[in-house]
């Protein structure tokens, strides 16, 4: 009976798809959140082996931050282009002409202002569902997250209110104006990723592989230059063969010194890393709390 | 390999996961660095590793465990789904979602207070949730002077109250979560023990027979059509499969409805593929034209499912509101939801004695008992105790959509009839 045995990965395919197609059979206006980066890859290959020989059911939603890296918007405009699927894309910018947004004085991370932009994104489409790649391993708060994450009519998170999920039954019930939050990669760790892009051949940003970029030293990280953040007084530009482990905000993005150019080089790296992927991002490090707070008020 | 936490509050549950992912080197610098903060600011000198699992603020403040945490980690040998769920009475309705998909359940007790009612309780859940392995955790060996007496005793106490359990296999260790006793390391404060450690055993369970593979089951999720030239009368039903394998060619049955068909092509996350099995994420095509949607449950001919609408089941009710008889709830079952009312409570579970009470008045939040229901349409299952994922199902109130209660369905007491399939000829 042991050929009928799936690997580790296999079973958390199974589930992602599963999860995937649930969404597709029982909300009427879904959509998946791809920003080009690792882990929204990933589901976008789930979603396209779930729903083959179709075409993914679902638009693919975008919040561009303004702080987005250029190399990630090319590539997720590109490949949107290459599966014939339809992308929408809203700004924060646009979100803080119309007053949807606003920014508070200092604040340097657009991470924050990306939650009224989503909320706004959502009801200007009427999304009841959004997929999204966020793992229980990234985070303690996200630790804590269903499978379907029910949000309020305000795109709010309750955590001590989760509704109990069993087996894979998942109950994606909602009154008007609630939506759900999806998140099919729940259960997987950064190594699986990694795994699976390496298992998929999945072509990914070259960003996440070892270049040369310009970087300043900042509170423990090297952020990299660009126009939006050019180096203050006192602090030296270094050019450094750097790759990005997550990424988030081009503010606040860290990059880690890499010599990894093939995906068995990441694995390896991972393998051996002492701090966790979001380690490099300072929108985690503001406080014990900062990523539950930033999800009950309708963060991913 | 998934397994979950069970047992009283303080009895070391989120410590234990604590101790695992330190001592397995799963823990990373940003991560106990966090850890060291929260205890500078504490005021403590140790960090505390239930932090590592408590992730809500409630919790921290508290320091207690309020929803279930998953953990993850891997060691050469195996990849590991932890979930730390809550010890608290009121919060047994998230202990019993991180039960419900695990291979193996940790029963902590407190080598101090042995045995104690919640310890009972969670270990009767693991039980009735159809958790294949135990491992019972005798923990905090280090404040009863590693004593094997002691340890013999609550063995003795929990083996007096296994009869009670529907368990395949148990195993106790005695361990301290806190000081790192025979969780990854052998304890050296304990040469009278003999067994493995907590990790290796973890390690070594064998959990592959797990799923069911004998009799092919698989509720229709989703029509794939994609409505283009190259495809223009292509139907994949797709689903995953809750159990059996199953072959291009062979005869499978469409209930309720009682068609039949032969399997025309199946497709798995590999692409086309002459088999498929448990539990895999699965689209196929059929060779003759009949109506299958979502909701229905395509099956093998030998042992066949029950179809009916009378049902008799164990209920976990999760939710504040009281269970109403002769309401109409919504339940979902496999990928279909229908309308059911509840129209007998037979018995409920005495928490502290684990005696079923007969006739019960109510059921409210956190109650066990088990009830008959009529459903609108027919379900399509097999007992819970022969497969968790076709005998299991939640109530969802109709009007708040709040999910009410969690399900374990039984055979039914009067014998079935066997269902009249029709050839469909074209
Ligand atoms: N002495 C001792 N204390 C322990 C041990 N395991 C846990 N504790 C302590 O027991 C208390 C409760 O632990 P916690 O892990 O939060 O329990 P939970 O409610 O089951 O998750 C904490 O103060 C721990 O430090 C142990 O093996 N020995
Ligand atoms: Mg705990």
């Amino acid at each position: 009976m042991n050929q009928y045995k799936l690997t580790h990965l296999e079973l958390l395919e199974t589930e992602a798809i599963h999860v995937m197609r649930e969404v597709a059979a029982e909300f009427e206006r879904p959509t998946l959140m791809f920003s080009g980066g690792k882990d929204s890859i990933v589901m976008l290959r789930l979603a396209e082996k779930a729903f083959r020989p179709a075409r993914i059911p679902f638009p693919l939603l975008n919040v561009d931050t303004g702080h987005n890296f250029p190399e990630l918007n090319e590539f997720r405009d590109r490949r949107a282009k290459e599966l014939g699927a339809k992308l929408i894309i809203r700004t924060v910018e646009d979100a803080l002409a119309k007053g949807i947004a606003t920014q508070v004085p200092g604040e340097i991370s657009r991470n924050r202002l990306q939650i009224p932009t989503l909320l706004a994104a959502i009801e200007e489409f009427q999304f009841d569902a959004a997929i999204g790649g966020a793992r229980r391993d990234e985070e303690k708060a996200r630790a804590k997250e269903r499978f379907f994450s029910f949000r309020d009519e305000f795109g709010q998170w309750e955590p001590k209110k989760q509704r109990p999920e069993l087996w894979n039954i998942y109950n994606g019930r909602l009154l008007p104006g609630q939506n759900m939050r999806v998140f099919p990669l729940s259960n997987w760790t950064e190594t699986d990723v990694w795994e699976y892009i390496a298992q998929e051949n999945l072509e990914l940003p070259h960003i996440y592989f070892a270049h040369e970029r310009e970087v300043v030293r900042r509170k423990g990280q090297w952020l990299p230059v660009n126009d939006l953040q050019p180096p203050k007084e006192g602090e030296e530009v270094k050019t450094l063969r750097v790759r990005v482990r997550t990424i988030g905000d081009i503010m606040t993005t860290g990059c880690i010194e890499s010599d990894a150019t093939e995906i068995t080089d990441i694995l390896a790296e991972v393998a051996s890393a002492r701090v966790t992927e979001r380690g490099g991002r300072a929108d985690d490090k503001v406080s014990e709390s900062s990523m539950e707070d930033r999800k009950r008020e309708g963060y991913f | 390999m998934r397994f979950t936490t069970a047992g009283s509050v303080d009895d070391g549950k989120s410590t234990l996961i604590g101790r695992l992912l330190h001592d397995s080197k799963s823990i990373f610098e940003d991560q106990w660095e966090s850890l060291e903060r929260s205890a500078d600011l504490a005021g403590g000198t140790e960090v505390n590793l239930a932090n590592l699992t408590d992730g809500l603020r409630s919790e921290r403040e508290q320091g207690i465990t309020i929803d279930v945490a998953y953990r993850y980690f891997a060691t050469p040998r195996r990849k590991f789904i932890i979930a730390d769920t809550p010890g608290h009475v009121q919060y047994t309705r998230n202990m019993v979602t991180g039960a419900s998909t695990a291979n193996m359940a940790l029963v902590l007790i407190d080598a101090r207070n042995g045995v104690v009612e919640q310890s009972k309780r969670h270990a009767y859940i693991s039980s009735l949730l159809g958790i294949p392995h135990m491992t019972v955790c005798i923990n905090k060996m280090d404040l009863v002077d590693y004593n094997e007496e002691r340890f013999r005793e609550i063995r003795e106490a929990f083996y007096a109250f296994i009869p009670r359990l529907d368990i395949r296999d148990i195993s106790f260790i005695p361990i301290s979560a806190l000081k790192g006793d025979n969780v990854v390391t052998e304890s050296a404060n304990m040469p009278w023990y003999h067994g493995p450690t907590l990790l290796s055993h973890l390690e070594d369970v064998y959990i592959a027979s797990d799923w069911n593979l004998k009799d092919f089951r698989m509720p229709v999720q989703y029509v794939i059509r994609p409505h283009t030239d190259e495809h223009h009368d292509y139907r994949g039903f797709a689903g995953q499969i809750t159990g059996g394998t199953l072959k291009v060619g062979d005869q499978i049955g469409v209930l309720p409805s009682g068609d039949r068909s032969t399997v025309k092509s199946i497709r798995t996350h590999n692409g086309p593929s002459e088999e498929a099995f448990c539990p895999q994420s699965i689209s196929l095509e059929l060779e003759h034209n009949i109506d299958v949607s979502r909701g229905d449950t395509l099956t093998s001919f030998d042992n066949l499912p029950y179809t009916t609408q009378d049902h008799d089941a164990h209920l976990c009710w999760m939710h504040e509101k009281p269970l109403q008889l002769g309401k109409k709830y919504l339940i979902k079952h496999g990928s279909r939801i229908t309308k059911v009312v509840f129209r007998e409570l037979v018995n409920k579970i005495d928490v502290h004695t684990l005696e079923e009470v007969h006739e019960p008045i109510g059921m409210g939040l956190n109650d066990i008992g088990r009830v008959r229901f009529k459903s609108m349409g027919a379900l399509v299952y097999d007992a819970y105790k022969k497969n968790r994922y076709v005998g299991g199902f939640v109530i969802i109130d109709e009007a708040s959509n709040d999910t009410l209660a969690a399900g374990m369905l039984r055979s039914p007491d009067k014998p079935q009839p066997v269902p009249d399939f029709t050839d469909y000829v074209i």
